[in-house]
This record gives C-alpha cells, structure tokens and sequence, in this order.
C-alpha cells in the first residue's frame, strides 16, 4: 500500500510538473514561431532566446491587480476560472505516457491512473477516452459562466459562441474517434496503444509500416484535428475570443491571474488534444528502439513528446497561416460537412470490418 | 469500508444537490446545482462498478444537455424568480404522493422474488467480460427493439423541434 502511494504522489507531482512547464514554454514558442512566420524576433529579452519569458510572464500575472467588476455575479465570477483550468488539468490523469517502470522493486505503470497488476501487463480503466471526453463536456461551464457571470454584452456573446461552437463541435469529435474505437475494441487508451505496436500487413506481405491508426482512418484523424481546433477554441475557429469584434470574448472582464487561467486552461487542452491524436492515430509511445538499456527505456517518452511537440507546432503554424471563419460558416461547416462525413466513416469502418471478421 | 464512506460523501452531495436545486431562486444557480447532482450520481454508479454507465452520465447528463439548458437560460437572460406562498394543492397532493412513490421505490427495491430488482439487471452484465461490452451485447440482441424505439422517439422530438424552429415564409 505504502509504496503504491509514494509511486502515486510521485507520479502527480511530477506529470503536472511537466504539464506546466510545458504550457510555459508552449507560450515562449508560440510567441517566437508567430514571430518568425511574421519576420519578427518574437521575445528576446529575458534570458538567452527570451527562454526566460514565460517566468517573467507568469510573475507578471501574480503581480497585477486582481480587478472584480462590480455588477458581477460574483460567485460564478470566480468559480468559471477555476472550473475552467481544473477540468483541463484533469485529463492528463487518464493519459499514458509508456510502459511500466521499476523504481527499487515498486513496478508502477506511466500513467497517474494506471495500475499494475503483481504479474504482468499495466492496465487501466476502460472508459479512459470517455473520461476525457466528459471532461472536456464539463470544461465548457468554465467558458460559458465566465460570459454571463461578467455581465458585459461583449463577455455574454463570445460566450454563447463558444458553448454553441463547442456543443456542435463536441459531436463531430466523438464520432470521429469511434472508428478508432472499432479497430481497437476497447475505451482503455493503453489496450489502444498496444494494439497499433506491430506494423500493417497487407494479405501476407509485411509493409513495414507501423500499425498506427492513422492509414486506415485518415479521414477521421482529419475531422478529429479540425474538431478539436474548434473544441479548444484555436485559430480559424476562435470565435469566442474574436478580438476585432468581442474585445476579447468571454474572459474581456478577467484581469491578472483569473485570465491567467483561462490561458492555461486553453494551452493544456491543446497538449490533451496532441495527447489524444498522438495516442489513437500515432501509436502512442511506441517508435524505433536502439541503444544500451538506459535510452532504450528512455526513448518510448521521447518519441511520445516528439509526436506531442509535432501537433503543438502544427497549431501554431495554422495559428500564423489561416484567417478566422465567419461564424455562419463555422456552423454550417461543423453540422453539415464535418458530421456527415464523420458519421460515413464510422458505417465504412465498421462495414469493412464486419466482412473482414 | 471505504466504498461506504464514499458511498455516504457522494449521496449527501447529492441529497445537498437536490436541495439546493429547489432552495436557489436564480435558474442558473438552480441549473448548476443539478449538474452537481447528475455529477455526484455519476461517482456512485463508478462505486457501483458501472464504469460506462458513470461517463455516459457525465458526457450525456452533466455534458451536452445540462449545457444546453444554461445556454438557454443565458440566453433569455432570466432573471431571479418571486417566491410564492405555496399552495394548498402542493400540500395535500404533493406530500401524500411524495411518501406513496418512496414506498413504491422502496418495495421494489426488497422484493425478492421479482424479474426486475437491481440484482437481476445487475446480474445480466456477466462479470467475466467487461461493462462497455456487456451493456452492448445486451442493448443490441435482447433489449434491441426498446433501443431502436428509444431512437425513432428521439428522431421524432427532433424532428417536432425543426418544425418548430422552422421560419414561415
């Protein structure tokens, strides 16, 4: 019992450690990869590069006034940031990040909510997908409370475009994953993982291509990226934060570490988003192994991060190439392209795999 | 042990929910506190071991509708509510039939001998393969006509909601 705990606490600890380094240094990059894009620098002052950015950012926050308008429903006023942030960091628990580990004699599985059994393979919940699609469907209380909680036309109408936007796009998200799901047979993420570990193989013929999931459902990791675009509120589809119509959406009304909140709570749905793709359409952890013991039980997590860190790039990169959809186009691209297409690939899917059975 | 003890945090929070929810005069506050009702009814179903029926609760329940309903209380803007003194209906009916579905709920419940107790529909869901696979097989061989009759119901609200919504031109 004892030593589950400490492999627990640890665990935590550390996983939300990296989560928030991670979004700090997410900021620093974005800000120098728009900038480049843009024939700029970007941040170059605080520290070598402007590495140092993200610390001066974040002593900034703490330090400015922390403004609470007065006709605010107060309550809802400070309970959005909150919900908002903790339902984000809430979904990494769920997240696998690679096999089992032994650290003097405790054997624990790298994941916060995975356990080992004493003989054999991790397991884990089977719902862990659905987890954090709930948690996502709960985070947007963060969003639309913070608009009508401010009581500011401009905070209300970014809001009621951000519930309406993440309700539609909600749907086109889970139905994209479901074709995944039919290949896999399981909600586990790991049992997921593990079954995209071989390569493809084509009647007998070995192809050498990795057994991810992103050959046979192309189509869906498609409308799975574009959902989730839409779901964390990015560029083209950040309409709830429109800046040349709304100020600033939902959170124009939050000032100092309450729209620090917000920021985080965007930047860790983002890395959830890139966690999700990487484990159901990039096989997770899984990539070539070689070397002395050592990086060969390192080397599961580099490529995990690496194939995080493309999706990270990717939205940044769209971030300084698209322009924001009007929101009339926005809907009806989310109910009549996105879930059509998403519902055809599911009845394809689980047609080619029925005649295969 | 520990199970109880959740067991009792998870159905006060409820119970305090469901008070609240009556109590608040703001809709939106009433909205929220059933969200933390649907919430702490989803983490007794987990304790229950019906892991899938616990996050279809939250993605379904405390997700897409209870949402839905604060979208549109946000979006007539309703304001707090006048209380009312109550009436005499609410009293002599309200109470009486209150106490008579208690006890309807709470015969079934200790019935023994019955099709239909939480033992039996528990017990359908064989323990050997796990909840999502055995609420499928069920759902689509011996429950398949309620399901498809659930959906065409469904489809019918949504179709009355289109017609409804439809512009006359």
């Amino acid at each position: 019992m004892t030593p589950f705990l400490i492999a627990a606490v640890v665990k935590i600890v550390l996983v939300v450690f990296l989560l928030l380094t991670g979004v700090a240094y997410m900021t620093w990059l974005e800000r120098k990869v728009v900038g480049r894009i843009q024939n700029r620098w970007g941040p170059t002052r605080v520290g070598p590069f402007g590495l140092l950015q993200p610390l001066a950012d974040g002593i900034k926050f703490i330090l400015k006034e922390d403004m609470v308008p007065d006709s605010v429903h107060k309550g809802l006023y400070i309970l959005a940031p909150a919900l908002a942030l903790t339902m984000s960091l809430i979904s990494i628990a769920v997240i696998p990040f690679g096999e089992n580990i032994t650290v003097h004699g405790t054997t624990t599985p790298l994941q916060i909510t995975g356990v080992t059994q004493t003989v054999g393979h991790p397991t884990d919940i089977n719902i862990g997908l659905l987890i954090i699609l709930g948690v996502t469907s709960i985070g947007v209380y963060g969003v639309a409370l913070a608009g009508w909680s401010s009581n500011s036309k401009y905070a209300l109408l970014g809001s009621l475009r951000a519930s309406a936007q993440m309700i539609s796009y909600e749907l086109a998200l889970g139905l994209s994953l479901v074709g995944v799901l039919i290949l896999a047979g399981s909600f586990s993420l790991r049992h997921i993982v593990d079954s995209q570990s071989q390569t493809w193989f084509l009647g007998s013929i070995n192809t050498h291509l990795p057994h991810w999931y992103i050959f046979p459902q192309v189509i869906a990791f498609f409308i799975y990226l574009m959902a989730a675009f839409a779901e964390t509120n990015r560029i083209p589809f950040d309409l709830p934060e429109a800046e040349t119509e709304l100020v600033a959406g939902y959170h124009t009304e939050y000032s100092s570490m309450k729209f620090a909140m917000f920021f985080m709570a965007e930047y860790v749905n983002m890395i959830t988003v890139g966690c999700i793709a990487t484990l159901l359409f990039f096989g997770g952890w899984h990539g070539p192994l070689f070397g002395p013991p050592l990086l060969q039980s390192l080397l599961p997590i580099f490529w995990f991060s690496v194939k995080i860190f493309f999706f990270m790039f990717l939205y940044i990169w769209i971030r300084g190439t698209l322009p924001r959809f009007r929101y009339d186009q926005l809907m009806a691209f989310g109910w009549k392209v996105l879930l059509p297409l998403a519902i055809a690939n599911i009845i394809v899917t689980s047609l080619i795999v029925a005649i295969w059975a | 042990m520990v199970h109880q003890v959740l067991f009792i945090i998870f159905a006060l929070i409820c119970v305090a929910g469901a008070v609240n929810l009556l109590l608040q005069r703001h809709p939106i506050n009433s909205a929220l506190s059933l969200v933390v009702v649907m919430g702490a009814l989803a983490l007794i179903y987990l304790l229950l071991g019906a892991e899938f029926v616990a996050a279809v609760q939250i993605i379904v329940y405390a997700g897409a509708i209870m949402v839905l309903f604060v979208f549109v209380i946000m979006l007539l803007n309703a304001g707090a509510e006048e209380r009312s003194r109550g009436s005499h209906v609410a009293l002599w009916v309200g109470g009486p039939g209150v106490a008579g579905l208690a006890g309807m709920i709470i015969y079934l419940m200790f019935r023994k001998d019955t099709h239909f107790n939480p033992v039996t529909v528990g017990n359908m869901v064989s323990p050997a393969q796990d909840n999502t696979h055995g609420i499928a097989n069920l759902l689509f061989t011996r429950f398949l006509l309620p399901f498809e009759i659930t959906s065409v119901l469904i489809l019918i609200a949504i179709m009355g909601a289109v017609v409804l919504a439809r512009r006359e031109r």
